[in-house]
């Protein structure tokens, strides 16, 4: 089984130090929501998962599968199958959609296999339609340039496609509610929660409760200021929604500076 | 009266200094351009040679061109050099050429479709043409590009014994591709070239031309002349391909007149040379003339590849639209150079001129300079000009889906080129885009 495990995780970024001793153990099959306020360095944790070259690990540990993860380029991180789903998407002028993912799916192929000469075009074509169905996308969008002019709906959903079409072991949806009306939430949710199942483990990072209606985590974990502080099971969301962060700061801050 | 200030200048003889070129008035090539050429040669030896306080070479120094080692190749020259690539020579087009010139150093060889001939239309080389269209050849030549336009206008002029003539009889469609190739192999050798491409009234046809020499050690020049026009309501695609072995100086003055409900698709490439600078102008001279001029570069290394271009709205009505984009690496330079000019009364044009360029070194640099001249007072002309950087946040989305960061490099490169495969309707002249970006990145 799948495993990804963060230890005692330290982060800074332009030496300000983010992450603060993280720790963190999520299982395939297993969907965990991170929740907190702003700045408390959630994206910053899934950057760091992802390998974004500007956040720089300090201390601590991340293995998945056995491997130590901070060895790993982003793009050897995706193909041992970890995917970020981004908050803020980023635009490709002048790559399609249908092309941007070929290249990744083959880049997958020709890891194990550098001779490989890539899918099938009519064989990635169908799969890509299957996909884009499931998602109600509109078949005119593998033509499109990869999240050039995209609306924020359209962005998430392409987010969700290319999980569907690269298939991860651990996915991790940053903030993947936000900028979304409710159908267009209703959609995305509907699309992780036709990938989620045992051989998927989530972690579903956020700041409202509302995208938590649509998936249902098994674990819900409050951070603040760069640690996991409350872990508990789907109630401590819904505690969260009702009392809002004041009591969570109420109680570690004032430890802290006790 | 007055005392003039003292001034003393010490001289230091500079061994880069620009020297003269050694040809004289012997090297002219004989045959039935004699008096064209003369008169050229005549305003050849009034150009000094381009320095850069002129305005157009001003970010193009000549300093080092070893201008007085250049030779002409003698006849069948080409015989002791290496041969034309066989890839040069296949159909960039997805369809069978008709017709095939080769231009070599001291010779050349034609092939055109027989059914073509019968229909009036010339596609031969300037030997040829000298001595079995020298009507049509001394009506046309020197009509579009004058040798008055500037030292290599001049020198080619007087001096180019290769080149094409092309000549399309009014409402004749040539359905298949017309393919020239310039292969200028050899060191300290100058090849020159002139193409008269003429268009008539109603007529159409597709050409392509490439230039090309391997690389080698030491220098070669190449400079040359395209003329075109096009007549009222005829139609040209005309694709230019320019992979100059890295040892060559090019210069080319080119230029196309476009005539009433004309229209020119005009299509460059480059990723060859030394230095090259290229003067491309378009004259929309009749009303309802329209042109489009996309441009691609590519530069590594130590090139230096300088593009001045002018469109000029000469009527009414007339469209224009220019977007030339370019990707730098290593030490290597471009300049864009473009201007947009609005005749007085060419009212109700519209004129659109754009240059992106993409560094993908630091020390790789990008001149963009655009520009207008507005002498009319209902139209519509815009221009953008933009330098970028491969940026870190798009390698860093396309890592996250596996791909690798040369693939990743790759991806977002042949992405900026987009908008320009976009516009060019040949599957062949793309893949020789693509191959060309493979080439240079992975250099």
């Amino acid at each position: 089984m799948s495993q990804l495990e963060i230890k005692n995780l330290h982060v800074s970024i332009e030496d300000k130090e983010i992450l603060k001793g993280l720790s963190l153990t999520i299982n395939q099959g297993e969907i965990h929501a991170i929740m907190g306020p702003n700045g408390t360095g959630k994206s910053t944790l899934a950057y760091t998962l992802m390998g974004h070259p500007n956040y720089i690990v300090t201390e601590g540990e991340i293995i998945f599968k056995g491997q130590n993860v901070l060895e790993l380029e982003p793009d050897e991180r995706s193909r041992a199958g970890i995917f970020l789903a981004f908050q803020y998407p980023v635009a490709i002028p002048g790559v399609t959609v249908a092309n941007f993912l070929r290249s990744a799916l083959n880049a997958r192929r020709r890891a194990v296999n550098p001779e490989d000469k890539g899918m099938p075009i009519p064989e990635f074509r169908k799969m890509l339609k299957e996909k884009m169905d499931t998602l109600k996308m509109d078949h005119a969008f593998a033509g499109r340039y990869l999240n050039d002019g995209f609306s924020g709906g359209e962005k998430k959903r392409a987010e969700i496609l290319q999980m569907a079409a690269l298939k991860p072991e651990i996915a991790i949806l940053d903030e993947t509610d936000s900028g979304l009306d409710i159908d267009a939430l209703r959609i995305v949710s509907e699309g992780v929660n036709a990938l989620s199942g045992p051989d998927l483990g989530v972690l579903v990072i956020t700041h409202y409760q509302r995208l938590l209606n649509y998936i249902k985590p098994n674990f819900v974990h409050i951070m603040l200021d760069g640690r996991i502080v409350e872990s508990g099971g789907p109630d401590l969301a819904l505690h969260l929604e009702e009392q809002g962060y004041d009591w969570v700061r109420e109680k570690y801050e004032e430890t802290a500076e006790a | 009266m007055q005392e003039k200030p003292k001034v003393s200048v010490t001289r230091t003889r500079r061994d880069s200094a620009a020297r003269e070129f050694s040809f004289t008035a012997d090297s002219i090539p004989a045959g039935g351009l004699k008096d064209v050429r003369a008169k050229a040669w005549d305003a050849f030896t009034k150009f000094s040679m381009p320095i850069t306080t002129d305005e157009a070479w001003r970010r193009t120094d000549l300093r080092l061109l070893p201008a007085s080692d250049f030779k002409i190749p003698k006849e069948g020259a080409f015989e002791d050099l290496p041969v034309v690539p066989e890839h040069l020579l296949q159909p960039l087009t997805g369809e069978q050429h008709g017709g095939q010139i080769t231009l070599l150093p001291g010779g050349s060889h034609v092939d055109l479709d027989p059914d073509l001939v019968s229909k009036g239309v010339i596609f031969t080389d300037i030997r040829t043409a000298e001595r079995e269209n020298a009507e049509l050849l001394n009506r046309l030549i020197g009509t579009v590009v004058k040798p008055e336009d500037g030292k290599f206008a001049a020198l080619a002029s007087a001096l180019a014994g290769n080149g094409v003539l092309l000549y399309v009889p009014k409402n004749v469609k040539v359905e298949t591709p017309l393919h020239s190739v310039l292969w200028g192999p050899g060191v300290d050798l100058a090849h020159f070239s002139h193409l008269i491409v003429y268009v008539d009234d109603g007529a159409s046809v597709t050409y392509v031309h490439e230039a090309a020499s391997p690389n080698e050690m030491g220098h070669a020049m190449h400079a040359g002349i395209v003329e075109i026009h096009v007549g009222k309501d005829a139609n040209l695609r005309f694709v230019e391909l320019q992979s100059w072995g890295r040892h060559v100086w090019n210069f080319s003055h080119e230029r196309a007149h476009v005539e009433r409900g004309g229209n020119l698709d005009w299509i460059f490439g480059a990723v060859g040379s030394r230095l090259t600078k290229n003067f491309s102008d378009l004259d929309l001279a009749g009303e309802g003339a329209q042109g489009r001029m996309s441009g691609f570069y590519f530069t590594d290394g130590t090139q230096h590849l300088d593009h001045d271009t002018q469109q000029n709205h000469l009527a009414p009505h007339t469209t224009s639209d220019l977007l030339f984009k370019g990707a730098l690496k290593g030490k290597s330079r471009s300049v864009w150079q473009g201007m947009i000019y609005v005749a007085p009364g060419a009212q109700k044009t519209d004129g659109y001129q754009a240059n992106r360029n993409l560094i993908l070194d630091e020390e790789s640099r990008a001149d963009s300079i655009p520009g207008l001249e507005i002498l009319a007072d209902d139209v519509r002309c815009t221009h953008g000009a933009t330098v970028g950087k491969l940026e870190k946040e798009p390698l860093f989305y396309l890592k996250s889906r596996g791909i690798p960061q040369a693939d990743a490099e790759r991806l977002v490169v042949e992405g900026f080129f987009d908008p320009i495969m976009q516009r060019i309707p040949f599957e062949g002249v793309r893949e020789r885009f693509q191959q060309a970006i493979q080439d240079k990145l992975s250099t």
